[in-house]
């Protein structure tokens, strides 16, 4: 997984600020402002998802999102992360300003309501009383998701973000790309295989 | 590559959530148990005093792209802000009261500062708009 950004073009000093690609800003929006509503719809059925407190309601959201979320994490960080580092310059461009601002919208999203619906779930279920056989499977992914978000919150999100603005300057700096976008991707990675505790948890705690 | 040296904003602010989400764990672990908040006490204190150690340093470095840092930071405020109130939705849903709700909501606070922090820090710090051209002092 690396190599995964902007490198600077042959013949470029090192440090020398190069536009990757055609000359001139790039031409996308760091946050989708169309995709918001969707977050927004989504966030409303969380909310109602929550305050009807019903079974079904809780376990598609809970499920279907951590699901997405699971599934996002292991793509992106073991099959995306190095197929980018194995594309051209202009192409790594190109799909990083398609896929950064949507990753900007969805990956909050997701796991907002993951988790959000998840300890509702918890609470309706009472596998999150100390009593319950599955407690200690659940405290395990209580550590699991809190050293997952740490890093997601810590690293990945906000070079997700500022590799987004470097991308909409006029000459963007492919050294300052790459950096942040080896963040992206390691820590994407990390994430991934993190995910197959996770994995192993949820499975654990739906069986008994 | 050379590039300015910084205070360990982000590796601070990493520790700082690493202590509210310590905190949130020890607490929602011991539901419905009687639980002391010393410990979930002891790790808000200290995550709140990483968060205001980040502050004072960030605020120490010069020639810093401020505005950007602003521009990046009260977005990300915003967005937080809603994924904390969630939060704190699904809390009161459940009828958590006292010590630990009165917790977890500062904590929630501290995470939705820190959060913004760390974004904004991260983007300001590769911009050079609103500060002066960037010192060579190695990495």
């Amino acid at each position: 997984m690396t190599g995964t950004a902007v490198q600077p073009e042959a013949g470029a000093a090192p440090g020398q600020s190069v536009a990757p690609g055609p000359p001139g800003p790039l031409e996308f929006e760091i946050v989708p402002r169309r995709g918001l509503i969707l977050v927004a719809a989504v966030m409303i059925l969380l909310i109602i998802g929550i305050a009807a407190n019903q079974l079904w309601e809780l376990t598609f959201l809970h499920v279907a999102f951590g699901a997405a979320w699971t599934i996002i994490d292991l793509f992106l960080g073991l099959v995306l992360g190095p197929i980018m580092g194995r594309m051209s310059i202009p192409a790594r461009v190109e799909f990083t300003t398609k896929l950064m601002p949507k990753m900007v919208l969805i990956m909050p999203t997701v796991v907002t309501v993951a988790l959000a619906s998840g300890w509702q779930l918890s609470t309706k279920l009472g596998t999150n009383l100390s009593a319950s056989p599955t407690h200690g499977w659940l405290v395990a992914s209580f550590i699991v998701v809190g050293v997952m978000a740490i890093i997601a919150l810590g690293l990945l999100e906000p070079a997700n973000i500022a590799v987004l603005v470097e991308l909409k300057k006029p000459r963007p700096n492919p050294q300052v790309i790459e950096r942040l976008m080896k963040r992206f991707i390691y820590s994407a990675g990390i994430l991934g295989v993190m995910q197959v505790a996770t994995l192993v948890i949820m499975t654990k705690i739906a069986t008994g | 590559m050379t590039e300015r040296r910084y205070p360990p904003i982000t590796q601070l602010g990493m520790l700082s959530l690493g202590l509210i989400v310590a905190g949130g764990i020890y607490l929602s672990s011991h539901i419905p148990q009687h639980v002391p908040l010393a410990p979930a006490i002891a790790l808000l204190v200290a995550s709140t005093l990483v968060l205001v150690v980040n502050y004072v340093l960030l605020r120490g470095v010069r020639d810093f792209a401020w505005n950007r840092f602003f521009q990046v930071g009260r977005w990300a405020l915003l967005a937080y802000v809603i994924t904390a109130g969630m939060i704190e939705y699904v809390f009161v849903r459940n009828h958590l009261r006292g010590g630990p709700l009165v917790i977890l909501t500062l904590s929630l606070v501290i995470y939705a500062l820190q959060v913004p922090t760390l974004i904004g820090f991260t983007v300001a710090r590769y911009d050079t708009s609103d500060a002066a051209p960037p010192a060579t002092s190695p990495h």
